[in-house]
């Protein structure tokens, strides 16, 4: 990797406060990607590939996907994540940046909390805006793939969350992209299955607010837990190497 | 008290005392056990919905209920692990993992026997099952995750955070039948009720349960005892205890 492409980061004074220090870390990570353009788009091909997939080996019946269309979606979305995970932490581990930010004065979960929402506006923010129009080719209607987005967009920072926690405690092990994918899988389940439910529950006609609300609570309880739990997982990868 | 506690993170300790519990353990899970199935399977009445059929539940339901309460004993020992590093603990979530593992698995398989005559099919995709499943790669991720990390320390660490973080299934597994419909039935046993069979079904239920949750002691025990013994190899006590031929 070219080094020109990571700039360093400077928090070291204590008066940073730690906001002030959660936006450098998510502009350094902005600039990081920008940088490497095609770790950008990677999640998003595989995203649009893997929801090509389907039509071709399942069947390209119209009433099939509008069946199928929101859950192929949202599996699609979620592999996805899942794949972009692995760069959460990995190359900051590998030149020490990671370590730095483990002895910065200002709490560790604060920032990864910052390293995650730049992944989530990296990764999961654009699979909800390319959502729409693969949501056309999968025949879903208008209000179907309103709702899709909806949930996708409540759905993909919850997936995010929980994923740091795995990037975390895998950090620097063998197999760890396998090995990641068996820790969270089994977490990202529920919200697999109440972002599929509220679009199934749309096409129905039925209302959507509690699913709505349901998810909004997987949001919540990730949003203040899922830092510390990476955050203690971080400490103990870095002590591990 | 607190005496108690500290002699707890000592493996030398555990290992005494593990040794003297460990006959009664077993002897006491084997004749719960034997006396819960051998009622349950030939003396119980029959259902009268179900038939013959029903009596799978004597093995069903302690598989299922170990396993469940089996990841809360992991969750314990991780609390105690990551608060405390007591050694103690981090050596009983790995000993147990794969116990629990199997349970789940033994749960299932019961389950999908059992479904086959009662609802016609091997396996329905119901909150309940599914859960158990999840619970079921949530095993495996704490194994897999272990065996991965070669730095003991560390390992017993990272796998601790695992299980806390999927302890959030356990409440889903817990209370599925009550939040959605599904075809699965509720809970034989609640705290706060009476069970919602004749006393000559539950009675047998109860003494197979509590017959292996004493084997499950037994068998964790057993587990720490040899795990302890391979993690102190260097210390003095196990060099005797190895050359004392046993005890």
């Amino acid at each position: 990797m070219n080094a020109d492409c990571r700039p360093a980061l400077t928090l070291r004074q204590d008066t940073v406060g730690a906001l002030a220090a959660m936006q450098a870390v998510f502009a350094r990570d902005m600039k990081v990607a920008f940088r490497q353009r095609q770790d950008l788009l990677n999640p998003l091909l595989f995203f649009v590939m893997v929801v090509t997939l389907f039509p071709l080996g399942v069947s390209p019946e119209v009433s099939f996907l509008r069946e199928a269309g929101a859950g192929i979606l949202w599996v699609a979305a979620l592999l996805s994540v899942l794949l972009s995970l692995d760069h959460l932490f990995r190359h900051d581990f590998d030149d020490g940046t990671l370590e730095q930010l483990v002895l910065q004065p200002q709490p560790l979960f604060l920032l990864v909390l910052a390293k995650t929402a730049a992944h989530w506006v990296l990764t999961g923010l654009p699979l909800v805006v390319l959502t729409p129009v693969l949501g056309v080719m999968v025949h879903l209607d208008g209000n179907s793939i309103g709702v899709l987005c909806l949930t996708l967009l409540i759905g993909t920072p919850v997936l995010s969350l929980i994923g740091s926690i795995g990037a975390a405690l895998t950090l620097g092990l063998r197999s760890a992209g396998v090995l990641l994918s068996l820790l969270i899988i089994p977490l990202y389940i529920p919200v697999l299955i109440f972002g599929t439910g509220t679009v199934a529950s749309a096409a129905e006609g039925a209302p959507v607010g509690a699913y709505l609300a349901l998810m909004g609570a997987f949001l919540v309880l990730a949003l203040t837990l899922a830092p510390f739990a990476s955050a203690a997982a971080l400490r103990i990868s870095l002590s591990n190497g | 008290m607190w005496q108690f506690f500290h002699k707890l993170g000592s493996p030398k300790w555990f290992f005494g005392i593990s040794a003297r519990l460990m006959p009664w353990l077993l002897a006491g899970g084997i004749l719960l056990l034997m006396a819960g199935i051998v009622w349950g399977l030939a003396f119980a009445p029959k259902d009268y919905l179900q038939g013959n059929s029903y009596r799978i539940i004597f093995i069903h339901v302690p598989t299922a209920f170990l396993a469940q309460s089996v990841y809360v004993m992991m969750a314990v020992a991780a609390v105690v692990t990551l608060v405390w590093r007591m050694k103690l603990a981090d050596v009983f979530v790995k000993s147990v993992a794969p116990v629990g593992l199997v349970l789940t698995f033994l749960s299932l398989f019961t389950g999908a026997v059992w479904g086959k005559p009662t609802w016609g099919t091997w396996w329905v995709w119901d909150a309940r099952l599914t859960s158990m499943l999840i619970l079921l790669f949530l095993y495996g991720g704490v194994i897999a995750l272990d065996r991965a990390i070669n730095d003991e320390k560390s390992a017993a660490r990272a796998v601790s955070v695992l299980v806390l973080v999927g302890v959030v299934n356990i409440p889903i597994i817990q209370y599925s039948v009550e939040w959605w419909n599904t075809l699965h039935q509720p809970s034989t046993f609640k705290l706060t009720e009476k069970p919602s069979m004749p006393a000559e079904m539950w009675v047998p239920l109860l003494l197979s349960v509590l017959g292996l949750y004493l084997l499950f002691g037994w068998l964790a025990c057993l587990r720490m005892q040899t795990e302890i013994l391979l993690r102190e190899q260097r210390t003095r006590w196990v060099k005797d205890y190895v050359l004392a031929g046993r005890g």
